[in-house]
């Protein structure tokens, strides 16, 4: 028998390591709500919330994508153009069903692509995706003539302004993304072979992972639901806009990384990437409130995504040592 | 006696939880190899560290020809003729030998422009000194690795090193390579300077050293002033903490009929299989694969798993022909395979044990066809632990923190788990692992083989191979060699189907 002492080793994870960032933002809150004038209320609460609800969406299947080690630039067109195009099919057929399916199977399919892309022809996710997020909102463009996209269906335009027990409905819709995709992650083999492909492609392949299929459905729940994203925005806005959401796959990608998902891939909480989108939208929220210039407030977005970087990194050194 | 050119003296290093060094005293003269032995996670690696400048005693003192050193960083070390050559050689791919060489030093002229031509012709020189055949101006990358290791050690030698200092040298060499690096060795050592060897390889140590330390658990347990003086029992037995007769345990089993038929398979993405091979396994029969370096011996098994493919062939297991779609397919058939770079092929390293045992065969009790069974898979990855003496805390703990060979067992029993388990297929499954892992893990194959699995196991080690085969395949220059049932197979044997040479090219004409 080899009974040795059993050596205690170091590297797992410690509650502080695993709640810093949930305390952090509780501590944030409290602070703002106490010293700040009009954070603390249900109307700027309820309007914080839905300024990140697009965001917070397109976060949980975003979360996926850096979790399998890849990511996603292309999700800022997608919604412009989803969102264009459910309101012209809106137009031309006046039926809800079209509409809204188009819109989504047509997210689906470029999301499919982005990973079929990747998967099969093996072309970087940085390449691959910055191609499609010019070709889409070059489609985007297109298919509108460049102009805005009207929507006068009222039923339509409900979607947008829906409240249930005080939430809007992208609020809700939100939520569920969140509590879909965290069941995903955790309690599926999709979503545990999805941080085994993004730890290591090669051992998770030779571990009976079917590597390039699941690269495709990523991409394809991602296309999805930032489809359903962009409906919504094209919902609340009572149009489809080929320019909406310049910028917004950075915010999203932003916001994962605050809430600790790993650029390496093979790391990922629903949990963090909730709270990350939640500083995010708080602190976009506060400066508002306070006045901020807009020019100031990238600075910070910037200067706030760098020491949660940071912070991150002294603690997974602090783990190896 | 003169005074050591190395000295540790009561040297301590404790990391959060371990003890990795408990109070090691260890001397070497110069003029001598100095091997020392060890389990993994032994205090070896920890020491080479020290000496390495890149961890700091947290007591004790280390000694150069008498003069107490203290290293802040591998720098120091190197500035102090110290120079270790680590497992993970250190090295950039896209420059040249003699760049790589004088890394950070190149010289100079006028203080801006690198001088070509003094570096080369100071690198050409070394290379001479040492008996070393390598262009300088050969980009790394272009390099075998046993070349890049040279570079290394001729980098050492060229920054003057006293002690040079070499951890698990030949893991990924060939027999050939093996020598050339010995041969070095010897001539550093007759230079008198002092060298310091780690390896597992006890016929190694036998060759080159000429005394060893003995660690166990952080602490010095054994020091032999004379290497040659030592039966191997007694190294196994300080190594170990226990007596090992016979570590390859050897048990006959009834051979049943033919299992698994492989028939002309061939590779179609280019490398050493380019003819189609033939070979079978019997019901119970552990199939031993021996080969040097590049004799395609992992190709064939990542062909017959479906991980490469194929251009031609066919797999049968039990007369049903193997779907070739890729490892999934083949896992599903009841073929699985260990493959031989653990670290990168092998574990899932920031997962968790349980993580790295449930893997694949949790797709077989999901509830509702899609949701995990957290508590099945926790008493599982328990139970494995338990059963191959896993040393862990507990099953939560991240596989990259484990030692060599309890990941090795962590990846067997994501197999062994598997309920269909038919063909298992171990890629150098004790490479880099102590001996007393080793013994465990050959007691495993034991148990398969014997439940009536089919079990090949890949190794460069022949006395690993002739040990625990039945029966040994002979690999060369990508094709079958010759085979070889347990009675035959010895080591002059199994060498002369392994080595490009002329026995049999004389009888049966060109091999191909």
């Amino acid at each position: 028998m080899t009974t040795q002492t059993l050596a205690k080793l170091p590297g797992r994870s410690t509650f502080w390591q695993d709640y810093s960032l949930p305390l952090g933002y509780a501590v944030l809150f409290v602070l703002l709500a106490l010293s700040v004038d009009g954070f603390f209320s249900a109307v700027n609460i309820v309007g914080l919330l839905l300024s990140v609800a697009q965001i917070g969406m397109v976060a949980c299947t975003m979360m996926l994508c850096l979790a399998s080690r890849d990511f996603d630039l292309s999700v800022g067109s997608l919604i412009a153009f989803s969102g264009v195009l459910g309101a012209l099919l809106l137009q031309q057929t006046h039926s809800l069903a079209i509409a809204i399916g188009g819109g989504l199977v047509a997210g689906a399919l470029i999301g499919a692509l982005n990973g079929a892309l990747i998967a099969y022809l093996r072309i970087n996710a940085l390449i691959a995706t910055l191609a499609t997020m010019l070709m889409v909102r070059g489609l985007a463009f297109i298919v509108s003539h460049g102009q805005s996209v009207g929507i006068a269906d009222a039923t339509f335009i409900g979607f947008g302004d829906a409240q249930v027990a005080g939430l809007p409905a992208p609020v809700l819709l939100a939520g569920g993304c969140f509590v879909v995709f965290g069941v995903l992650l955790n309690h599926t083999v999709f979503g545990r072979n999805t941080l085994a492909i993004g730890g290591n492609p090669e051992a998770a392949r030779l571990a009976g992972v079917r590597v390039e299929r699941l690269r495709v459905w990523i991409f394809a729940l991602q296309g999805l639901v930032t489809a359903m994203a962009g409906l919504m925005l094209a919902a609340r806005i009572t149009s489809g806009q080929p320019n909406a959401a310049q910028g917004f796959e950075l915010d999203v990608i932003s916001a994962c990384v605050l809430g600790g998902v790993s650029l390496a891939g093979g790391k990922a909480r629903i949990f963090g990437v909730l709270v990350g989108v939640l500083i995010m939208g708080t602190l976009a929220n506060v400066m508002n409130l306070l006045n901020v210039d807009v020019f100031y407030q990238y600075l910070m977005r910037g200067l706030i995504l760098l020491a949660a970087v940071l912070l991150d990194q002294l603690h997974s050194r602090g783990g190896r040592a | 006696m003169t005074m050591p050119a190395l000295q540790f003296d009561q040297v301590s290093k404790r990391f959060p939880g371990v003890r990795a060094l408990d109070g090691v005293s260890f001397a070497a003269e110069a003029g001598r190899v100095h091997g020392l032995l060890g389990e993994n996670g032994a205090g070896k690696s920890t020491l080479l560290k020290i000496l390495g400048g890149q961890y700091r005693p947290d007591g004790g003192r280390l000694l150069l020809d008498g003069e107490e050193c203290r290293f802040a960083s591998a720098g120091d070390a190197i500035r102090a003729g110290v120079a270790v050559i680590h497992q993970e050689l250190q090295y950039v791919a896209d420059l040249t030998v003699t760049e790589n060489m004088l890394l950070g030093r190149l010289p100079r002229r006028a203080g801006l422009f690198v001088d070509r031509r003094a570096a080369r012709e100071r690198v050409a020189a070394c290379l001479r000194e040492t008996g070393v055949d390598l262009d300088p101006d050969a980009r790394l990358a272009t390099l075998s690795i046993a070349q890049r290791q040279m570079v290394e050690i001729c980098k050492a030698v060229l920054q003057d090193a006293r002690v040079i200092a070499f951890d698990e040298p030949t893991s990924s060499l060939s027999h050939r390579e093996t020598e050339i690096l010995f041969r070095l060795v010897r001539s550093l050592r007759d230079q008198g300077r002092t060298l310091i060897y780690i390896s597992h390889r006890l016929e190694e140590l036998y060759a080159l050293c000429d005394s060893c330390t003995i660690f166990r658990d952080g602490r010095k347990v054994a020091a032999h002033p004379v290497m040659a003086d030592v039966p191997r029992e007694r190294l196994i037995a300080d190594m170990v903490g226990r007596e090992l007769s016979d570590i390859y345990d050897y048990r006959a089993r009834p051979r049943g009929a033919p299992r698994l038929e492989v028939r002309g398979l061939r590779s179609a993405v280019g490398g050493p299989i380019a003819e189609g091979q033939d070979f079978s396994v019997h019901a119970g029969e552990v199939l031993g694969f021996f080969g040097l370096v590049g004799a395609g011996r992992s190709e064939l098994m990542r062909l017959l798993y479906g991980a490469d493919a194929r251009a031609g062939g066919e797999v049968r297991l039990d007369g049903a022909a193997v779907a070739t779609a890729g490892p999934r397919a083949a896992i599903e058939a009841g073929i699985v395979l260990c493959p031989e770079d653990r670290k990168e092929q092998g574990i899932l390293a920031q997962a968790s044990i349980a993580e790295n045992i449930n893997i694949s065969v949790r797709r077989h009790e999901l509830r509702a066809g899609l949701f995990l069974r957290h508590r099945r898979e926790a008493e599982r990855a328990d139970a494995f632990i338990k059963r191959l003496r896993v040393k862990t805390p507990d099953r939560h703990q991240q596989i990259r923190l484990l030692s060599g060979g309890n990941q090795q067992k962590v990846i067997l029993a994501r197999w062994l788990a598997e309920p269909g388990l038919k063909v298992l297929i171990l890629d150098e499954p004790t490479r880099g692992i102590d001996v007393g892992a080793k013994n465990e893990i050959y007691g495993l194959i034991h148990e398969v083989a014997a439940s009536g699995c089919c079990v090949i196991v890949i190794s460069s080690e022949l006395p690993e191979v002739l040990g625990i085969a039945d029966r040994v395949i002979v690999m060369r220059d990508g094709a079958i060699s010759g085979e070889l049932p347990r009675a035959q197979a010895n080591e002059a044997a199994v060498l002369s189907l392994a080595l490009p040479d002329m026995t049999t090219t004389k009888n049966s004409g060109a091999p191909q």
